[in-house]
């Protein structure tokens, strides 16, 4: 009995601070609101600059395009809403260290009696809230500028691809966010160049055959190409849940194997940090 | 043992030869595979280093100090002498390389998680998301020590408000307060945590003659009324002299002296002379207080 009160105050605390991580990260979403409305304006308008050369094929080729320009917009649309739901969950979930270097918080929040699984929850928690809302913006705000035919949509099915991909893209971020720990002054541009990696090899606005074969080689293990290439199956072919499977078993496989793989290796250049004195507030 | 036992008979932190050493000389890579380990120095001395290499630094060397429950104990020092390493140390945000520390009888290092519950720590600089305001800063803070935003709320607005914080200021950005506000709203979050053991490195650096007044009133109400230890660094003498029970003085990593301020002022009186805590500090550092700007160690 005194195990299981024990269990319940300790499941409370835990579920506390992960909401203060959330609720900090809200407030300043808030406060960053002028931030938020140029972000939406520049994700929207470039994600409708990829989709307009779908439907500027045939002026730029001078003839009738021998493909199908609305598949070939949707193509485009799924890329850029998929890119952009997945590389904020990376975004924010590898920023976990960089926010808290370039506030000064770090040493504030690291001694706090927290689990670091905790600390990681509360963030990851809020990117996918965040990812989700500002994404379906972005999407409906598209819808506005082209005709989407979702008629044979899986939507569902697309929705569980996304989900269970979300969980290789969040172990992904967390392994990333080891980087501003190790070097508090480049770590976060570091950060970047990884989410630049998965852009170009991952298939988002093409796909990956027209790379060459040594990042097609690449591409194949990409948790991000099988988020598209099953959400694309879900939404342009209408595929079903036996077909989507493909995609969201090894997702999963590859989610549940890379989170507490990126968990340990955080906790042990956080160790490392603390050894060699790097936990010490710069930039 | 719970977080918040705290048997009777407990000092409240032992430090017991505690030290960290930066830039020291490092086996080869393929040796450290193979379990080699730098090797420290004795308490004093550091390796002699080949050319090019860096400096290795003693930022903290085998220094050992026990506080009593209650009690408020000063560490002086002047800047790059390790008071913030030692500071950091306790604070489990760095790893020592030799020594312990225990909080209560917890190991810092085998129980982390239990250390820390029993700490808080306000720093000479007051470390805040600066676009959030007082309230959302503290309301954070306190989440993650086990508080729930109802309670701070309430804790929050009496602890602001005695600390001469205008209401107005409460929802306004960090940014736009002065440095000396800041750092009442850090000693503010550090006591709604209703920590057993505050760390307070140099809490009132860079405040007018009032709030720091206000801050020491307050960090000894902390003490009378909350049951709590305070280990504080400062450079300054008066608020030392006044605030502590006992103090160190730490030079270039090392304790050079433990005592009351009246028993060190004491030990250097000649000639019926009275002399203040500032003649002790200068006799046992040989330095002015404030005139080294050292190169500091990355912990330091």
């Amino acid at each position: 009995m005194q195990n299981k009160l024990r269990g319940i105050a300790s499941l409370r605390l835990e579920l506390l601070q992960s909401y203060g991580f959330m609720a900090r990260n809200w407030h300043l979403t808030k406060r960053y609101w002028g931030w938020e409305v140029v972000w939406f304006f520049y994700s929207l308008t470039s994600g409708l600059s990829v989709v307009f050369i779908a439907q500027g094929a045939e002026a730029l080729t001078g003839s009738a395009p021998g493909f199908d320009v609305q598949y070939l917009t949707m193509y485009l649309i799924i890329g850029t809403l998929v890119w952009r739901y997945l590389s904020n969950i990376f975004m924010l979930t590898s920023e976990v260290i960089a926010w808290e270097r370039w506030e000064g918080t770090i040493e504030y929040t690291l001694m706090a009696p927290v689990q670091r699984w905790v600390h990681l929850v509360g963030q990851t928690g809020y990117s996918l809230v965040y990812s989700l809302i500002t994404t379906l913006a972005i999407g409906i705000a598209m819808a506005l500028f082209f005709e989407l035919d979702l008629a044979d949509a899986n939507l569902l099915g697309a929705g569980a691809v996304i989900l269970a991909g979300s969980l290789s893209l969040i172990a992904i971020g967390i392994v990333a966010s080891i980087l501003p720990l190790l070097y508090p002054e480049r770590g976060a541009q570091m950060t970047n160049v990884v989410e630049a990696a998965f852009l170009l090899i991952s298939g988002v606005y093409y796909p990956i055959t027209v790379l060459p074969e040594w990042m097609q080689a690449i591409a194949v293990i990409s948790p991000v190409t099988f988020v598209l290439d099953g959400t694309r199956a879900a939404v342009l072919e209408g595929a079903g849940l036996a077909e989507l499977w493909q995609y969201i078993l090894p997702l999963l496989i590859l989610g549940v194997l890379a989170l507490p793989i990126g968990l340990r290796l955080f906790r042990a250049a956080e160790n490392y940090a603390k050894r060699t004195g790097r936990l010490k507030r710069v930039g | 043992m719970s977080a918040r036992h705290r048997p009777a008979e407990q000092p409240a932190l032992v430090v017991e030869h505690i030290s960290k050493f930066f830039h020291l000389p490092q086996p080869p890579l393929w040796k450290r595979l193979l379990g080699a380990r730098v090797e420290l120095p004795a308490p004093g001395e550091l390796p002699v280093i080949s050319e090019g290499e860096k400096a290795p630094v003693a930022a903290v060397d085998h220094v050992s100090f026990t506080i009593e429950r209650g009690e408020i104990f000063g560490v002086l020092g002047p800047n790059g002498s390790g008071k913030s390493t030692l500071i950091r140390l306790i604070s489990t945000l760095l790893t020592a390389d030799r020594g312990c520390a225990r909080i209560f009888g917890i190991d810092i290092r085998a129980d982390e998680m239990a250390a820390k519950q029993l700490i808080s720590r306000v720093s000479v600089d007051a470390a805040f998301f600066k676009k959030l305001s007082p309230m959302e800063n503290l309301l954070y803070g306190a989440r993650l020590y086990g508080v729930t935003g109802s309670e701070a709320k309430i804790k929050a607005y009496e602890i602001l408000g005695r600390l001469g914080l205008k209401r107005a200021t409460y929802t306004e950005p960090m940014e736009e307060m002065s440095r000396g506000m800041q750092q009442k709203v850090a000693i503010a979050r550090a006591f709604l945590t209703s920590p057993i053991l505050l760390l307070l490195d140099e809490p009132t650096t860079g405040l007018d003659p009032r709030s720091k007044r206000e801050v020491r009133a307050f960090i000894e109400e902390l003490r009378d009324s909350h049951d709590a230890t305070i280990l504080i660094t400062t450079h300054d003498m008066e608020e030392a002299d006044l605030l502590c029970d006992r103090v160190s003085v730490i030079h270039e990593g090392r304790l050079v002296a433990t005592d009351t301020p009246a028993a060190l002022k004491r030990s250097i009186a000649t000639n019926g002379e009275q002399p203040t805590l500032e003649d002790v500090f200068m006799r046992l550092t040989g330095e002015k207080l404030v005139d080294r700007d050292a190169t500091e160690a990355p912990g330091t």
